[in-house]
């Protein structure tokens, strides 16, 4: 029929005008217009890893960009095991890592030619918390190692009242997950009842609303809906509240560094940008998102 | 023009554009087939190194999975009892739930709540399975906490009703063709000696439908005991073996889709993951042909 014919012609020349006005707009909308000072600096960097370090690289990410109009940073998480797997890969420029590389990988990037080169980029706390509701206030290392190897099943054990544990872990590709095993359970593995949960903020909401739940989470996460334990090195000696402070001197026994690894010397942007992260303004980015900023001179 | 004689009569020739036309939709048919067979040999492949340095006994039959520790095992079991059991409360709830409402749809319900119902049920398959995941996650669990005073709702009911709820289109569309397909002279028959619709409906059309619904049933729940994101963020993925649905489990496909990320490429556990999805594989695999067995059966 003609005049159908005449409609879906006009129909279809509408559709396409408005794909190419949206294209074109949506394209263009991606070019960076330069704002500020131009201090030559441009490309793209790729940061994956850690999510402890997830939103502190962010942060930085942010700062950066709008400092150098002329980079894109992009970051993500996934585990610090997932930063190093794409480092590895070559898929990405740096890897944030929670815990130090494994001896394995530092061989597959040996192997490759691109030996790790390991930078320390903060300092957290890893922090144990338990429900509000809970009336145990500290613990020491063995006390901890034992609830988390299903030794202490009930919070009456420890002075509390009468009352499942419920244990809230991450993930085994996390870093902070490592680091737990490694410096807590001295290597033992998590009774296989322990939960793993996706991420910190899923430990997080499982602990407040748990009265029995116990979990573990970067000191930067910590909220007022649950509460942090003090932690004793021994059985004689004074607990230790988790703080910035504690972890920087040491006197906190679950301080750790958080690193970023490049593969090889890290390239011009990757250098600026770690410069960028321990700069005064990048320090005061890492005190305000709940870290710790490393010792000067790294 | 060709001559025809008496040998090709009853044969028609076929012209060239028919045949073409023919082995284009055929070798499209058949890519399926191939892409099917292609998957099941990458997993197949991809599996078999890791019994190189483990010994395949030990991994489907192992009962501890703890592939980051000192000591590895690769344990099958945790895993395969883990999908089992939320598959099996997802049955639980989905059978009674689809069934009844398939039979409503076909036999009971007006015309007009009809094309009302199907469309909404239709959207409830649309919803993406990380939202039912949060839903899970933020409502469900409030409500397994207090309704059974549990010190959490991550547990494998969580997930059940999730994915009970995600079964639920699938069951209801196959089991309402399977009802439709019984001969209405059944139902004729069974009302003219005296039968209520109700009796005629469970004794005659139901029973006749059998092997069709239960074919919907075990294609529904085919397809979620392959759902990943859901269970991954309602089930707390613990990796012990529990039979209860009140307890959190870790299913196979959570399994594969928390620690694939972090393996590097060739290592055992990267491996040990191709193994349980090539299991998950060959269990939907057989889940699947018997439902397609029990269809064909229908249609005699």
């Amino acid at each position: 029929m003609r005049r159908t014919n005449g409609s879906r012609a006009r129909g279809l020349t509408a559709v396409v005008l408005i794909l190419a006005v949206g294209l074109t707009v949506g394209l263009a909308s991606g070019c960076r217009k330069s704002v500020g000072p131009q201090d030559g600096l441009t490309g793209s960097l790729v940061i994956r890893g850690s999510d402890t370090l997830v939103n502190l690289s962010a942060a930085w990410a942010e700062a950066f960009m709008i400092a150098h109009p002329g980079v894109q940073v992009s970051v993500s998480g996934g585990g610090s095991s997932t930063g190093f797997a794409a480092l590895i890969d070559g898929s990405v420029d740096l890897a944030n890592a929670s815990r130090p590389i494994k001896s394995s990988e530092r061989d597959s990037l040996q192997g490759k030619g691109k030996p790790a080169v390991e930078h320390v980029v903060a300092l957290d706390a890893v922090t144990m918390i338990i429900n509000p509701a809970n009336g145990v206030a500290s613990l020491t290392m063995a006390q901890l190692a034992d609830i988390l190897t299903g030794k202490i099943t009930n919070w009456n054990a420890l002075g509390g009242a009468s009352q499942a544990i419920t244990i809230y872990s991450r993930e085994t590709s996390s870093g902070t997950y490592a680091f737990v095993q490694e410096h807590v359970l001295k290597g033992a593995d998590f009774v296989a009842s322990a939960r793993l949960m996706p991420s910190t903020e899923s430990i997080l909401q499982a602990v407040a609303q748990d009265r029995g739940g116990i979990g573990y989470i970067g000191l930067g996460y910590l909220t007022d809906a649950v509460k942090p334990l003090s932690v004793a090195s021994e059985a004689g000696s004074d607990p230790v509240v988790p703080s910035d402070e504690a972890a920087a001197s040491g006197a906190y026994p679950l301080a750790r560094p958080l690193f970023v690894y490049s593969a090889g010397e890290p390239g011009e942007l990757a250098r600026a940008f770690l410069d960028f992260c321990v700069s005064t303004s990048g320090r005061e980015i890492t005190t305000e998102m709940g870290f710790v900023a490393p010792p000067e001179g790294n | 023009m060709r001559r025809i004689s008496i040998r090709h009569l009853g044969r028609v020739p076929k012209r060239r554009e028919n045949r073409r036309a023919e082995l284009a939709l055929a070798a499209l048919a058949s890519l399926s087939l191939v892409i099917l067979g292609l998957i099941f040999v990458f997993l197949i492949k991809e599996s078999l190194p890791l019994f190189k340095s483990y010994p395949i006994g030990t991994f489907l039959t192992g009962l501890e999975w703890q592939p980051t520790s000192a000591n590895v095992r690769f344990g099958l079991v945790p895993l395969l009892t883990g999908s089992l059991v939320v598959t099996a409360g997802a049955a639980l709830l989905a059978v009674p739930l689809s069934l009844g409402l398939a039979l409503f749809v076909s036999e009971v319900a007006p015309p007009r709540v009809r094309e009302f119902l199907k469309p909404c049920m239709e959207l409830l398959a649309a919803i993406p399975s990380v939202v039912w995941g949060f839903i899970g996650l933020v409502v469900i669990s409030g409500w397994i906490k207090d309704a059974f005073s549990l010190n959490s709702g991550l547990c494998a009911l969580n997930g059940s009703i999730l994915l009970a709820i995600m079964a639920l289109p699938t069951i209801v569309t196959l089991s309402e063709d399977a009802l439709r397909a019984v001969p209405a002279a059944y139902r004729n028959a069974s009302l003219a000696v005296g039968a209520s619709r109700w009796e005629t409906m469970i004794h005659v059309t139901f029973r006749a439908a059998r092997p069709g619904l239960v074919a919907a049933v075990m294609l529904g729940l085919g397809r979620v005991v392959g759902e990943t994101m859901t269970v991954l963020m309602v089930t707390g993925n613990a990796s012990h073996i529990s039979f209860s649905l009140l307890d959190s489990v870790r299913t196979m496909t959570a399994t594969i889709a928390a620690e694939m990320a972090e393996c590097p490429w060739g290592t055992p556990h990267y491996h040990a993951l191709f193994s349980v999805g090539a299991t998950l594989f060959v269990i939907t695999f057989i889940i699947n042909g018997i439902a397609d067995l029990l269809l064909r059966k229908e249609v005699r």
